[in-house]
């Protein structure tokens, strides 16, 4: 434990930028989540690992050496290819089935991912260098990488994008008309077979936007996807479904809360203190949720 | 009736027989016959969970790596400073006499059994009352916390890991530790197969499968769930303890995510084993843990490098093809087997609505 930071003004403003920056690529994962939490019922425990596979597709074209910002075009467009075809042989399975099935199919899924990852790309730490440098606030006390706010940046961007599709698009109305009533659009002709696949490809695709600006942000390495399916896991509960400024708070939220948790714990408690974070939402979750119950008895 | 009471005698004693003689038969795969036996009781006790009780959970590997962490703490701090003993990385500085090793892990596992029973009781109230989903993802960020936070812990080894204190040197022959521990975890398999079986005949297991079928309707029929649910998570908590502590001194070395909290393996493997043998029968997670330890046993070496993929698809395709298990399958193929009676009309006109 260490307090040191609530002395030092300018590390917490360090820490609050680092902590929104970082919040809102994890509010941009944790929306794909939501969307086919939303749509199709699946709690999808290899989110984490198609981002760091995202990732790794960005970190691929930086070793060839193309800049590995344009991951942010490429990544996505490989990545929903690869959500459709993991739709095409497991997922369309498991989402009509019980809940805890779709959570074991989609633990396998997230071994094998973890295990090929781990052969093609090896177990090292490695980060795609994107040259953007830092840039310095008050007096050079605080310091941002431009990378940071650049991932910041087109994050957002792209979130906004996908709102705006959701909203006029045809496939965006058959994917929220499934969301509402899966029968009753069916009924009226969607094909939600199609949707379903869509839905889990244009997550996919989130998931490699985030992967290739965590790989000139942040580090990547095949076994840690985990933490973010769990990170967008809370920020969907904290959130709820289909509510998208809540998202980006929430996002936001717990990045500052994991920045600060870094300096106050340690580094080494950093992902101690996010699951720790989970079961803490989940169980006040359940007490404020067992009141209402009991007021309505 | 009374035939049928024949007949398990004859088998339970014929499989008493078999473990007894099973280390000296095949004494080359003691260690391995160990696993089984640990692995039968992390799987009949994660059906009592997700098989009987309807609560899937991730998190019973919480109980089975304090359990290991406990046996062994204890075998050291009785006689040594845990700290020293940590530092140096055991075996060199302190030495166990054979009495003070066998004292210390009788008291290990003592400590390893009701410590864990005892976190299950008191977390039991905040977590049970959980629903499904949240509550098998809730239990995975236990177990997943508990090996980040012991990874960081410096008086048992923190990242760099504990080592067990090796079975003492007086002891010449080298078959004894191997009988020993294989011994150990026998005994435990028969204690957990006893008990298990006892809540299968009791009025217990009604309620935990009501609680499974409907938990609202149970509430409302004035069952008290709550004490029930904890109740039978406590009874896990005290076998997977028990099966950690034991795992802890055979393996030699703890590691706070290889090997204590390893919800990787360990963790994946107790939900697979009795999905795969059917879940909610008494001989599903056996004959699933058995095929499984079998399964992996002979094709890890084949394979080796591609076993975790090999587990995923595994995974996969038990959980979406054939998530009723064995059990299951037999019980629709042979329902006369389970005692169930079936009318043949109904069978009939059931298979041509079909």
């Amino acid at each position: 434990m260490d307090f040191l930071i609530f002395k030092a003004p300018m590390l917490m403003v360090q820490a609050s930028l680092d902590g929104i920056l970082l919040g809102i690529l994890f509010a941009l994962i944790a929306y794909g989540m939501a969307l086919q939490w939303g749509v199709m019922n699946i709690i999808n425990i290899a989110q984490g690992d198609l981002v760091i596979l995202g990732g790794y597709i960005a970190y691929t074209m930086y070793l060839a050496g193309i800049h590995p910002a344009w991951g942010v075009i490429v990544s996505p467009i490989i990545m929903y290819f690869v959500g459709v075809l993991l739709y095409k042989l497991v997922i369309n399975k498991v989402v009509d089935r019980d809940l805890f099935i779709s959570i074991l199919a989609t633990f396998g899924i997230a071994i094998v991912f973890q295990q090929l990852m781990n052969f093609v790309f090896g177990a090292d730490v490695v980060v795609a260098q994107s040259e953007y440098g830092t840039t310095m606030l008050f007096d050079n006390s605080v310091t941002l990488p431009n990378s940071k706010i650049f991932s910041a940046f087109i994050s957002v961007l792209y979130a906004v994008a996908l709102v705006v599709y959701m909203k006029k698009s045809r496939l965006g109305r058959a994917i929220r008309a499934t969301a509402q009533n899966a029968r009753a659009a069916k009924i009226l002709g969607v094909d939600t077979e199609k949707v379903y696949a869509a839905t889990f490809g244009i997550n996919a695709a989130l998931c490699g936007i985030a992967g290739a600006l965590i790989s000139i942000t942040l580090t990547l390495h095949p076994y840690v996807g985990l933490p973010y399916t769990v990170r967008s896991f809370m920020i969907v509960i904290v959130a709820g479904l289909g509510n998208l400024p809540a998202v980006a708070i929430s996002g936001m939220g717990l990045g500052l809360f994991e920045e600060f948790a870094d300096y106050i714990l340690g580094t080494e408690f950093r992902i101690g203190a996010v699951f720790m974070l989970l079961v803490f939402i989940l169980v006040y979750r359940r007490f404020k949720l067992s009141k209402k119950r009991e007021y309505l008895k | 009736m009374g035939n049928i009471k024949q007949k398990d005698l004859i088998l339970y004693s014929g499989l008493i027989i078999l473990g007894l003689a099973a280390p000296y038969l095949f004494s080359a795969f003691k260690v391995q016959l160990t696993y089984l036996c640990v692995l039968i009781v992390l799987a009949m006790t994660w059906n009592l969970q997700g098989g009987e009780m309807g609560y899937n959970t991730f998190g019973n590997i919480l109980f089975y790596g304090l359990g290991m962490y406990l046996t062994a703490s204890v075998q050291v701090g009785m006689f040594f400073p845990l700290a020293e003993w940590t530092e140096s990385g055991g075996e060199k500085t302190f030495v166990h006499t054979t009495a003070q090793y066998f004292q210390g892990i009788g008291v290990g596992l003592l400590v390893a059994a009701i410590v864990p029973a005892i976190v299950a009781g008191a977390i039991g109230y905040a977590i049970l009352g959980l629903r499904g989903h949240y509550f098998a993802i809730c239990t995975l960020g236990l177990g997943i916390a508990a090996g980040e936070i012991a990874g960081g812990i410096e008086i048992i080894g923190a990242g760099q890991g504990f080592t067990t204190p090796p079975f003492p040197a007086e002891i010449v022959d080298n078959e004894a530790r191997g009988k020993f521990f294989y011994f150990l975890s026998f005994a435990l398999l028969i204690g957990t197969f006893v008990f298990v079986k006892y809540i299968y005949g009791s009025r217990f297991r009604l309620i935990l499968n009501a609680i499974r079928d409907n938990e609202d309707k149970a509430e409302a029929m004035g069952i008290q769930t709550m004490k029930y649910k904890i109740t039978g998570w406590m009874c896990s908590a005290f076998f997977c303890g028990l099966a950690g502590g034991i795992m802890g001194g055979l393996i030699g070395y703890i590691d706070s995510t290889d090997v204590a909290f390893d919800g990787r393996e360990m963790g994946v493997f107790m939900v697979l084993m009795a999905i795969l043998g059917g879940k909610g029968t008494l001989w599903g997670p056996v004959i699933g843990a058995t095929l499984f330890h079998f399964f992996k046993e002979g094709l890890w070496t084949f394979i080796l490098g591609w076993q975790y993929v090999a587990l995923g698809v595994l995974i996969v395709v038990i959980v979406v093809y054939f998530p009723e298990g064995l059990m299951g399958w037999l019980r629709e193929k042979y329902p006369e087997r389970f005692g169930e009676v079936i009318d043949e009309k109904d069978r009939k006109a059931q298979v041509e609505l079909k």
